[in-house]
Formats: C-alpha cells, sequence, structure tokens
C-alpha cells in the first residue's frame, strides 16, 4: 500500500475532479508501484545467505540518494511553470479547521474582479471545498487523496494542467489539513502560508516546529473570539518567530473581514 | 503518518537500483536519518513492514544512521548543537543560525546480490 495515493487498494487513490465531474476515473502518477516481480525467498536463491555471512555476489552501492528527490524534481516542474506563466503560487497549510476554506472564500468574493484566481483544493475526501469555491465562479479542481496526509508534487502537477492557467495570476493551494506531513512536501509554490486560528494552543509554533519553520507567512485567523479564548497573540508570536525569525504574519478574522485588508495588500504587491 | 509515503520513496529508490545494478534482491539497506528532518524513527519503523512487503526489501536489514542537529548563529558565529529545529544560540539566544547539518533523509547505500 502506498501512503501517498493508497495505490494497491481500488477506492484509496488520488483523484482529481472539477466539480460537476463524476468521481470514476483512475488517477496517473509519476511514480509507479512495481512490487509484483520481485518476489524472492531465500530458498529459491542459489547462494543461501545470513547477514553475517558475505559471498562474492553480495555488492555495495553508493545511492547517496536524497529520499524525496523525486518529489523536489517535480516541484522544481511545477515552480519553473509558474515561473514561465508569472503565476504566484502560494500552498496553504493549517490543522483542520482554522479556516483555510473561508480566508480562500473572503479572499476570492472580495478580489475575483481585480486577480484571476485559481484554486486546487486538497482534502482526503469529497468535493465539499471545491463546491464552495465553485460557488464563486473561480476556477477550481479537487484532489481528494484518499488515505494521504499531505499533498505532493505529481498530484499537484496533473492538477495545474487539468485548471489551464492563464498568465499573471494567483494559484492558491488548500493542502490536507494536517500540521505535521505537508511541511516536507515541497509542491512548487513560491510562498508557504501557515494557518492557525485563536481557538488552538498559543504553544502550537514549538509544538508542530516543522511546518513554522518551512512557512513564509504566518496568518492569525479568528481574532474576533479573541475576547472568549485564552491566548495571547504576542506570546504565539514570539513561539513562531522562535522557530523562524523571517515568518511575516498577518492577523485576521474572515468571517467578520478584520485585517483583510493587509493581506489583499500583501497578494497585490507579490503580483508585480 | 507521511512516514508510510517516505518508506515508498525508499522502497523506489531500492527498486531503481537493483534494477539497474541488474539485481533482484537487497540484503542491506542503509539509511540516513537527520533529528531535525521531520521523521519519527518509530513512525518509520511501525510501517517499514507493510512498505517493503513483496518488494526488493523485504528481507532487507535496515541500518539507520541518525544524524545529530547542528547550527551556527548568525549573530555572533558560534557553533552548536541542535535537539530541535527551534533551539536558539545557546552564547547570544538569537533565533537566527543556519542548520550545518541534521535535516538528512537520503539512501546512503544498499548491498545487493547480483544475478
Amino acid at each position: 500500500m502506498c501512503g501517498t495515493c493508497g495505490c494497491g487498494s481500488e477506492n484509496n487513490g488520488p483523484t482529481i475532479l472539477k466539480p460537476g465531474e463524476e468521481n470514476h476515473h483512475h488517477h496517473k502518477h509519476h511514480h509507479d508501484h512495481d512490487h509484483d516481480h520481485h518476489h524472492h525467498s531465500h530458498e529459491d536463491h542459489e547462494h543461501p545467505h545470513t547477514h553475517h555471512h558475505h559471498d562474492h555476489a553480495h555488492k555495495i552501492v553508493e545511492v547517496e540518494q536524497d529520499v524525496l528527490q523525486n518529489n523536489k524534481v517535480l516541484a522544481a516542474r511545477n515552480r519553473g511553470y509558474f515561473e514561465a506563466k508569472n503565476i504566484f503560487a502560494l500552498n496553504l497549510v493549517s490543522s483542520p479547521g482554522s479556516g483555510k476554506t473561508s480566508i480562500l472564500e473572503k479572499t476570492l468574493a472580495d478580489l475575483k474582479d481585480e486577480i484571476s484566481f485559481y484554486v486546487i483544493e486538497g482534502d482526503q475526501q469529497t468535493l465539499n471545498d471545491a463546491n464552495r469555491i465553485d460557488a464563486l465562479k473561480v476556477p477550481v479542481v479537487q484532489i481528494n487523496t484518499g488515505k494521504g496526509c499531505h499533498l505532493e508534487s505529481d498530484t499537484v502537477y496533473d492538477a495545474v494542467k487539468k485548471l489551464e492557467m492563464k498568465e499573471n495570476s494567483v494559484l492558491m493551494i488548500e493542502n490536507v489539513g494536517n500540521l505535521v506531513c505537508p511541511s516536507m512536501f515541497d509542491l512548487g509554490e513560491n510562498k508557504r502560508v501557515v494557518i492557525l486560528s485563536t481557538t488552538e494552543g498559543e504553544d502550537k509554533p514549538i509544538k508542530y516546529p516543522d511546518m513554522f519553520h518551512t512557512a513564509d507567512i504566518c496568518i492569525i485567523n479568528k481574532i474576533d473570539l479573541l475576547p472568549y479564548v485564552n491566548i495571547n497573540l504576542e506570546t504565539l508570536k514570539n513561539y513562531a518567530l522562535q522557530v523562524n525569525p523571517h515568518l511575516q504574519f498577518f492577523e485576521m478574522s474572515a468571517t467578520k473581514g478584520e485585517g483583510m485588508e493587509a493581506w489583499y495588500n500583501w497578494l497585490k504587491s507579490n503580483l508585480q | 503518518m507521511h512516514e508510510l509515503s517516505i518508506a515508498m520513496s525508499i522502497v523506489k529508490i531500492a527498486e531503481d537500483e537493483t534494477t539497474k545494478a541488474k539485481a533482484d534482491t537487497v540484503t542491506k539497506i542503509e539509511l540516513e536519518i537527520g533529528v531535525l528532518s521531520g521523521i519519527e524513527i518509530d513512525a518509520l519503523n511501525f510501517v517499514w513492514e507493510s512498505a517493503v512487503k513483496d518488494s526488493v526489501l523485504e528481507n532487507a536489514e535496515k541500518i539507520i544512521t541518525l544524524i545529530p542537529g547542528k547550527g551556527r548563529c548568525a549573530d555572533c558565529d558560534t557553533e552548536f548543537d541542535m535537539e530541535n529545529i527551534y533551539d536558539c544560540c545557546p552564547n547570544c539566544n538569537s533565533n537566527f543560525k543556519g542548520i550545518l547539518q541534521g535535516k538528512e533523509l537520503k539512501v546512503k547505500s544498499l548491498e545487493i546480490i547480483q544475478n
């Protein structure tokens, strides 16, 4: 079984769909898993061996290869495509429920007349998020990762092809809600945006440091709830800066609209 | 549980390398994993058996070399040991640093049986 896509189990593979499409076609993957023709047991080998015994048929291959190399190579291909078309691509990461989709909806609703947007939604199951974006008449594809806990660059590449993006646009990639796994997988984005909400603990940046270490932007959402929750924003920011002193913060409430302007200005300034 | 997809990538590398070397089984695989790499060794060990099943790695001995974390302070140039990615400079408390080692995640070598 594959942790990326669940290959080996028919219902678990990632599917890439536009709203309205039926969930029936098979995914293409740039990595394949040919496990079947390598059955091999010690008994039918001509030179039975143990790990303590070396014979002449043994050979050491110095591989020295980065395990994530395949993902990095395909991420570089995405990045080159974005650069050539002047597409500003953002990878939005957070725990489930911090408001990624709400921030997206609010941003798209307010800016879609000024900026050409495209959206890739990543979730384990359902077209729900893509349908929310589709309701705003913004082009969107949904990646369902099945059992996978994060997006990888090859699936994003396939989704990007399906989007047929115009030049000078913004691509929002909403990753699977998970503050651990997506941190290791470069998708080819220009900036990584980590979102925290005020209902989460202020020490989250040091509990999940890898994600904050690899992010460029930190959005603190749900600031309208500050009077009701026991959280100190300065403490939270200090923890985040301890992990990554280069982080840039935006504080907002996507549902009430507070603080969105600074975020919008930053987005626009990156499209020049 | 991204360790499963990491394990699958390791299997893919081993499969590619054995094909190149015209071998069909691996007796030993050496991995180098930095303590700041984001990989939980326990989780990797947990998924290993199901990841390597029916692959060239099925009967391979797995040897993991842990690479300790090291950083250099960007403000005072002190070199220091790092256990966490957020460790600050022990000399001047600065959070600005370069990570010298500890982010490694690679397949170092394979011991194969050639046909």
